[in-house]
């Protein structure tokens, strides 16, 4: 336990220290919110219609792009062998590394949304289910990103492959997201449902990812 | 000669061999008689009329597609559980023939839907789900891409594989958990298939034509990869020897 607090703590400092890593997630984000308006026209209507999916998007592809830095730098400077090799188990290692990745890099996007949906003119209700759901939902982008992550780990010039990967499984998660968000603002639909299985989305993430990603671990470092 | 012993590379190349002699023409001759029955035989649909007949393209190919990642995570097992050698190999080699069968399937979908439903695409839960299969073949061919040593790529693959599996239940599930424009189960659903004989059995010699194609290919495909292995090994020999 005490090796899983430590390594928590690490993660958390580290992302925290490297440059900024963990906040040049926002400000892609605050870029992605921008560059939509933008491209899709200032029409408050229309924005405030697509809004949650716009927000939703961004969060997806910021969480995405931060996936390099889950495993990769581990990898290069040798530290992945030695959780490999440590005592603690490595699902629970890889477990507590996700959770390290969500809170400095996903938690902040939760933060910032709101502020982000005043740019494309959501309602107050609408923010709020957006930033719920958002929360609920990271989590799960992050254990499922950890799959990819550790399958491309070894990989130099991973590029796009690892986006590729990890899109695919997070699809549902985004359907979802963006159905309850919705269904809070205009609903035929009741919040309750879309958004129960988003957390069963990332429940079953959170039990599954650090097993697979585990297993991928140990079967490309051998 | 065990069934163990196909998993030496040689054995399974003999033997190959002499299966696809068997298969090949199997195979051709059950293409003859399904696409007799599918276009001959069977009657137009009331409603549909001769469209119909696209669904004896589009069904088995949907089928197909599905079950290649079926085969996929068979052997996606063997190369994580039980180490069979040949068990990534059959991976490798299953993922672009299964990818074929998916864009076959949504592509004749997409023909059949124009006519049918005025559109070429609607953004449902069995296409979409079918879609994110064929994104994800697609995913796992570039990832054996992307690593060098077929072997290490082979066990990464086996993960994804079965990681993605999960997909199976949610598309066969899909018209009945959601409301759907694609049309429910009809063949596979409880109180057994809800399509007439004389539509159902071409359909049914359709599948066995399609699956006998799969295994075709995919044989073929997997001695061509063997051969190819030898081939990189080989030309690795070659350039540390110089």
């Amino acid at each position: 336990m005490d090796a899983l607090a430590a390594l928590l703590i690490r993660d958390m400092r580290l992302a925290v220290r490297i440059g900024g890593g963990a906040l040049v997630g926002v400000l892609f984000f605050l870029i992605v919110v921008t560059i939509v308006p933008l491209g899709v026209g200032p029409d408050l209507m229309l924005l405030a219609h697509i809004g949650p999916a716009i927000l939703w998007i961004g969060a997806l592809l910021a969480s995405l792009l931060a996936l390099d830095r889950l495993l990769a730098a581990d990898h290069d400077d040798g530290s992945l062998d030695l959780i490999l090799t440590g005592r603690a188990p490595l699902e629970l290692a890889v477990a507590v590394k996700a959770l390290a990745h969500w809170v400095t890099t996903s938690l902040p996007l939760v933060i910032v949304a709101p502020a982000l949906g005043l740019f494309l003119n959501l309602e107050p209700a609408a923010i709020g289910a957006v930033a719920l759901t958002l929360l609920v939902g990271t989590p799960a982008l992050t254990f499922i990103g950890l799959i990819g992550a550790a399958l491309a780990v070894a990989l130099r010039r991973g590029g796009l492959l690892l986006p590729v990967l990890v899109l695919p499984l997070t699809i549902p998660v985004l359907i979802f997201g963006v159905s309850a968000s919705n269904a809070a603002i205009v609903g035929p639909v009741p919040f309750g449902a879309p958004f129960a299985l988003l957390a069963a989305l990332t429940l079953m993430s959170v039990v599954i990812g650090p097993f697979a990603a585990a297993a991928a671990l140990r079967h490309g470092l051998e | 000669m065990g069934l163990i012993d196909l998993a030496n590379p040689s054995r399974f190349l003999a033997f190959s061999r002499r299966l696809l002699q068997v298969l090949v023409p199997v195979t051709a001759a059950a293409f003859v008689a399904g696409l007799y029955l599918a276009f001959f035989v069977a009657p137009d649909d009331y409603q549909q009329g001769a469209t119909v007949r696209i669904m004896f393209i589009h069904v088995p190919a949907a089928w197909l597609g599905m079950m290649c990642w079926v085969v996929m995570s068979i052997a996606a097992l063997g190369t994580l559980v039980w180490r069979h050698p040949l068990a990534d190999v059959a991976l490798k080699t299953a993922a672009p023939i299964g990818a074929a069968f998916t864009f076959i399937c949504l592509f004749a979908g997409s023909m059949w839907g124009r006519p049918m439903w005025g559109t070429y695409w609607v953004w449902d839960a069995r296409l979409t789900s079918v879609l994110i299969m064929f994104l994800m073949y697609l995913g796992l061919i570039a990832l054996w891409r992307a690593v060098d040593d077929p072997s290490r790529a082979g066990r990464a693959a086996a993960i994804l594989t079965l990681v993605g599996a999960i997909n199976l239940p949610i598309i066969k599930f899909s018209v009945d958990w959601w409301n759907t424009l694609h049309q429910p189960a009809s063949v596979i659903r409880s109180g057994g298939p809800a399509i007439h004989p004389t539509i159902l059995l071409p359909l049914l010699a359709m599948a066995l034509a399609f699956t006998l194609l799969f295994v075709t290919l995919h044989v073929a495909a997997m001695r061509n990869e063997i051969l190819r292995r030898r081939v990189r090994t080989l030309r690795l020999i070659q350039a540390e020897a110089a």
